[in-house]
Formats: structure tokens, sequence, C-alpha cells
């Protein structure tokens, strides 16, 4: 009973392709839960350092960026080529960080203001007056974990 | 027969693939995948008062100084940076319990017991004109110089690297045998 092959049924069937939306989909759910918009665009350009010990920044909701580096090719003109410092959208001089730190703070609950991180990403030409400056700003608002941002070196 | 013809045409779902990969690719374009990586710091808290800001006893120092031609000097002589890791782990360590070097403290810690913890603190200042890239690299050295002893402390007590502790307690412990105590202190204003 078991062995009941028909000769000249050998013929191989078409492998159904009903199940390759579905495939596609599952890949395309990955995508779409791992992407993060961007959410600011860089008005300066940098390249950032390298630096092996690097952790992962945890929690991206806590995390607020401070870009440092040379205006984008587009606004030299206007802005010129010293580094400029950019909170949100726009270029800011440093006594602003004590507002944007309040009001990135603000956007935070209770639990999680205590663990707010601040990004450094800055141009590795920088000079480190600038992000002394920074610092210095930091800590007068208080916003003491920071981290400075490197691509992670093999 | 007649009953047949009523059937209900299937919708073609043959497309719907092509649908998916149109999206699926829209996807891979806007994406940025998570990379944000960094060197973290805990900044000290501000005070007006910067003559007060550390009093730590001579021998518990060590000084680090990018000056702005990106030399780099510690513990009083111009180094390399591929120097720094050997020198600023032997301040730590006192593996002699040498006079000049840091102070040792007995703590009791939880999992460990009894742990000699060092009350070395790395004073890491720069110049204005450092480079942001060599004063990163400093950080990644020191941080790699804790990395290290983190990992070694981990090893004889728990038998696996620091990183992969994944008892909370025992990371607790470790972090509190080797505290991370660079100080990133004002920059120095030379001429």
């Amino acid at each position: 009973m078991a062995v009941m092959k028909k000769k000249g049924e050998k013929e191989v069937g078409a492998i159904s392709t009903a199940s390759l939306p579905d495939v596609i989909f599952m890949i395309l759910f990955f995508f779409m839960i791992s992407t993060t918009m961007r959410e600011m665009t860089a008005k300066v350009t940098f390249t950032l350092p390298e630096a092996s010990e690097v952790q992962k920044l945890e929690k991206k909701q806590l995390v607020s960026y401070i870009l440092v580096g040379e205006p984008t090719p587009d606004l030299r003109a206007q802005f010129g080529t010293a580094p400029r410092i950019q909170l949100n959208d726009s270029y800011q001089e440093l006594p602003q960080i004590l507002d944007f730190v309040a009001s990135e703070r603000d956007k935070l609950n209770e639990i999680d203001k205590a663990a707010m991180t601040i990004s450094i990403r800055a141009d590795k030409y920088t000079n480190m007056g600038v992000i002394t400056d920074i610092k210095q700003e930091l800590r007068k608002a208080e916003a003491l974990k920071i981290s400075y941002a490197a691509t992670k070196a093999e | 027969m007649a009953g047949n013809k009523r059937k209900v045409q299937e919708v073609n779902a043959g497309s719907m693939a092509d649908i998916a990969f149109l999206l699926l690719i829209f996807f891979l374009v806007a994406t940025t995948m998570n990379k944000d990586y960094g060197i973290n710091r805990v900044l000290p808290p501000y005070q007006e008062d910067q003559t007060k800001e550390m009093e730590v006893k001579q021998r518990n120092v060590f000084l680090v100084f990018v000056d702005r031609e990106n030399r780099i000097m510690a513990g009083g002589d111009i180094i390399e940076l591929s120097q720094l890791g050997a020198k600023a782990k032997e301040f730590l360590q006192n593996p002699t319990r040498d006079e000049n070097l840091p102070e040792i403290e007995i703590k009791e810690i939880d999992l460990l017991g009894r742990v000699a913890v060092s009350k070395g603190v790395i004073s890491l200042q720069n110049d204005r004109g450092t480079h942001y890239d060599t004063y990163i690299a400093v950080q990644n050295e020191l941080t790699k110089v804790y990395n290290e002893l983190r990992d070694e402390a981990s090893q004889r007590y728990f038998q696996k690297p620091f990183n992969e502790l994944m008892i909370k307690e025992q990371r607790d412990a470790i972090v509190a045998a080797i505290p991370i105590s660079i100080s990133e202190a004002e920059p120095r204003v030379t001429q």
C-alpha cells in the first residue's frame, strides 16, 4: 500500500509562491520596527573620532544630541567655516545650552530625568576649547551624564 | 453545473509580493540602523569656586595632560599614546604598594568579600587647542585600562569577562571594586 508510485507522475510541480508575500512582509516589519527615522537634519558636517572602547547608547528617547562641526557646504556662504554648535534644528550659541537641556528634560517623565544623557557628536578636528565650553554649560545645566560619540573601531 | 458559475472570483494575490517589495525597499533606504556608540562619562557637578574642585592627596592623582600640539604628558613625562595604558594601569594597580602610587583601601564588597580598592584618580586635562580626536583617543586608552582591570577582576571572581556578566549584582560588585574615576577638570591655560 505504501509504495504506490505510478510511473509518469514524477514531474515536479511548480513551487507555490503564495507565501512569498508573507516572507517579504516579515522582512518589511523587521525593518519598520528597527528603523529610526532621522529626527533632525544635521546642519554641520562631522566625522566622528574612532574609539575601540565605545558603549552603545541605550534607550534613545533619553538621549539628546549636541552637534559640533563646520556648517554644511551649502550654508558656508552664510555662516562661514568656523565650528558651530547645533541644537535641535538650528545653530545656537553656548548660553542656549541651558535652555536646550531644560526643554529636553521637560520632555521626559520624572523617573527618566535622572537618566538623561547628552551625546556630544563633534567633528574630530574640532578644538577642545569648544567642547570644554559645552561641558561647562552642561555642568551648569546639571546634565552630567554625557557620551562622546565615536565610531566603533575594530 | 449551473451552481458553479456563481463562484466568487478569487482576487489575484500575485502582485502582493510586489507591493511588499516596494515598501521593503522604501524602508531599506530610509533606515538608519542604530549606530549610536560613544564613550560615556559623568561630569562633576558645577561649582562656583573652582579652587576647591579637587582635594585629593598628591599621590592619588595621575595627571594626564594633552597640550595644544597634541603631546601627551602623563605623570610628569611626555609619552606616546601607546605607553599611556601601561602607565595608567600601573598607577591604578599599585602592585608593589609603592609610597608614591595611590593608596589602597580595603573595602567589604558584596559577593567579593574584602577587596583592595585603589583611591587613584586620573585627572585628564587639556588645552583649548587640543584636537578632539586626540582627546578621544586618550579617553579611549584610559577606558581600555579600566575595562581591562574590570575584566581581570571579573575573571578572578566569576570566571568570565565583565561584559558577559549577566547578573546585575555581580556587575555592581565589579564596578564597586574598580570605580572609574577620571576627572575632567578645567583646561589649563598655557601660553
